[in-house]
């Protein structure tokens, strides 16, 4: 247990030295300054627009953040061969994937909290309602980077990274789809065609159960049993892909 | 008592196309390595020698055999704690400082931060770089680098030192340094094993040696056991008042002969003939001064052991260090 936050911590101080993370924290304060911008312009749903775009860039940011720091977690450690030490200490393989996962969730959480914190400081400048829905989604947010990080790790254990971005990037888009096929294919009538949409949607993640920010901008919140639903799924899905990490990393040889 | 037991350990990598035959990279490799021993491995690139070190560390499984390290078998996560390990060219986390660096490992290792903080400065100043200790690791040159690397294997104190290549990209001064440091480590009762293509680093401070080709050990032994068998690469007999050209029982021993005024010196092929070619000195007046055995160096052994047969080991360091 100890190794893991030994590992994490260092994962944590690795990512806060990469320069691209603060970059990418800049990013977001200009997202969410273009989103004042655009809300100056309209007359009306302002309250709306900021919320829509502030949530928005919380989201793209992290996402990008978990895909591209991800997909080089495990794979930068085989390619510089760092992994030759770590492992010749006495840790087991899933103490590594774990504390590395930790790290990057650490790293996730912080800027997702500062981001979360120059967004409500928008909101409150231009004197919005802080409504229960504004943070439910920013919850949601943060369960669905658990499940892309847990995606960008397993890939990271078994390919190269350019390979591991591609399918994360894959895996993230069908995964905001897999329910709007099923509801597609449910009414062509097609029987080979919900053979397939069911095997997506139950083969991939279905990240649109994680997307509350349409309904939050507008101040309307979730209920308390879909908010744990929802987060338990998220949880349970990033568990197992974590799991799979561990699996496929034992058996490598390096 | 041995710290290393290695059996048969075999490793092919598979060629990853239906067919075509897989790489063997290490074939039925036993060698085992005894308690306060300094171990030389020796070979050329490609020989095995860090795929064996690989698996021993658990980053390969062999295809077959078993290995034990320190009465444990291979694969015993709580027996690393007890081993410390660097790999060949290691590259670090650039990021980190000297003293995060060390503190990071050391902390994996399992000592508690006060403990590892303790033993961050005394593996400084071991490695002399007591002064880089809150530089970035990413502005630290090859050699320290590398003495940094060993010092992460040393964070922990370990019974059973394991180096891959320790000397590789040192200058003289730096492989003294790491010499040393291995000797040191022997006297406090550490074992060492430790790989290698530079032989006369091996015949320094090496108590025994294993030499592998192509994934099989071809000799092991210690170096002055290995060196005395059928390895006297000449003998010189230096006499007074002979005149050696004169018989023909010198002249049928000799590759050489070579008369400066009153010496003689009369170059044997090997010590079969020594008897002979003396008893003759005697029978002719001449008057006896010395007679030296020249010993094959591990160098020749390695080359006689390559075979003819084989690629020259262009990657092999020979010659006298510093």
């Amino acid at each position: 247990m100890r190794a893991i936050g030994v590992i994490a911590f260092n994962t944590f101080r690795e990512n806060l030295r990469d320069k691209i993370l603060y970059s990418l924290l800049l990013f977001a304060g200009l997202l969410i300054g273009l989103s004042v911008m655009l809300a100056d312009l309209t007359i009306t749903e302002h309250h709306k627009m900021i919320a829509d775009m502030g949530l928005g860039a919380i989201n793209l940011i992290g996402v990008i953040i978990a895909i591209f720091v991800g997909i080089s977690l495990v794979n930068k450690e085989i390619e510089r061969r760092t992994v030759y030490t770590i492992m010749a200490r006495p840790i087991s393989r899933a103490s590594f994937i774990l504390g590395k996962y930790a790290g990057l969730s650490l790293t996730l959480l912080v800027n997702v909290m500062i981001m979360t914190a120059v967004f409500l400081v928008t909101v409150w400048f231009y004197h919005m309602p802080l409504t229960l829905s504004l943070f439910q989604a920013v919850q949601l947010i943060l369960v669905e980077l658990l499940v892309v990080t847990a995606i960008a790790l397993l890939f990271s254990t078994f390919s190269s990274s350019t390979l591991s971005a591609i399918l994360t990037l894959g895996f993230y888009v069908i995964g905001h789809l897999t329910a709007d096929l099923k509801g597609l294919a449910g009414k062509s009538g097609s029987e080979t065609a919900k053979a397939v949409t069911n095997s997506f949607y139950y083969a991939f993640p279905n990240l649109e159960m994680l997307n509350i920010k349409g309904q939050a901008a507008m101040g309307i919140p979730v209920g308390f049993d879909y908010l744990m639903l929802a987060s338990l799924y998220g949880l349970i899905y990033a568990a197992l892909l974590i799991t799979g990490a561990c699996l496929v990393f034992d058996r490598r040889d390096f | 008592m041995n710290d290393i037991v290695i059996d048969k350990l075999s490793k092919a990598y598979p060629s990853g196309w239906p067919g075509r035959p897989s790489f063997v990279a290490l074939s039925e490799l036993s060698l085992t390595v005894g308690r306060g021993e300094i171990f030389g491995f020796l070979g050329p690139n490609g020989a095995g020698k860090t795929t064996t070190l690989k698996i021993l560390m658990g980053l390969a499984r062999p295809t077959s055999g078993t290995a034990m390290l320190l009465g444990k078998p291979l694969g015993d996560v709580e027996t690393r704690r007890r081993i410390g390990f660097l790999p060949e060219s290691p590259y670090f986390y650039d990021y980190l400082t000297g003293e995060e660096f060390l503190g990071f490992y050391g902390e994996l290792a399992g000592l508690n931060r006060s403990d590892a903080s303790q033993r961050v400065t005394t593996l400084l100043d071991l490695v002399g770089l007591a002064e880089a200790r809150s530089r970035q690791l990413r502005k630290f040159s090859k050699g320290m680098l590398q003495r940094i690397g060993l010092a992460q294997a040393l964070i922990h104190d370990p019974e059973l030192v394991i180096l891959d290549e320790p000397m590789t990209g040192l200058d003289p001064v730096g492989r003294k340094h790491v010499r040393d440091l291995i000797l040191n480590l022997r006297d406090r009762g550490k074992t060492v094993f430790f790989s290698t293509h530079i032989l006369p680093d091996v015949e320094m401070i090496c108590d025994r040696v294993g030499i592998v080709m192509k994934g099989r050990l071809v000799a092991s032994g210690r170096v002055e056991d290995l060196m005395e068998q059928e390895h006297t690469k000449s003998v010189e007999i230096l006499s007074h008042d002979l005149n050696a050209n004169d018989s023909c029982v010198i002249r049928s021993h000799a590759v050489r002969i070579l008369e400066r005024g009153r010496q003689c010196l009369i170059v044997l092929p090997n010590a079969e003939s020594v008897d002979e070619t003396v008893a003759e000195i005697r029978r002719l007046g001449g008057r006896l001064v010395s007679v030296t055995p020249h010993k094959g160096s591990l160098e020749d052994l390695f080359f006689q052991e390559a075979g003819p047969t084989a690629d020259t080991p262009a990657n092999l360091i020979t010659g006298s260090m510093s």
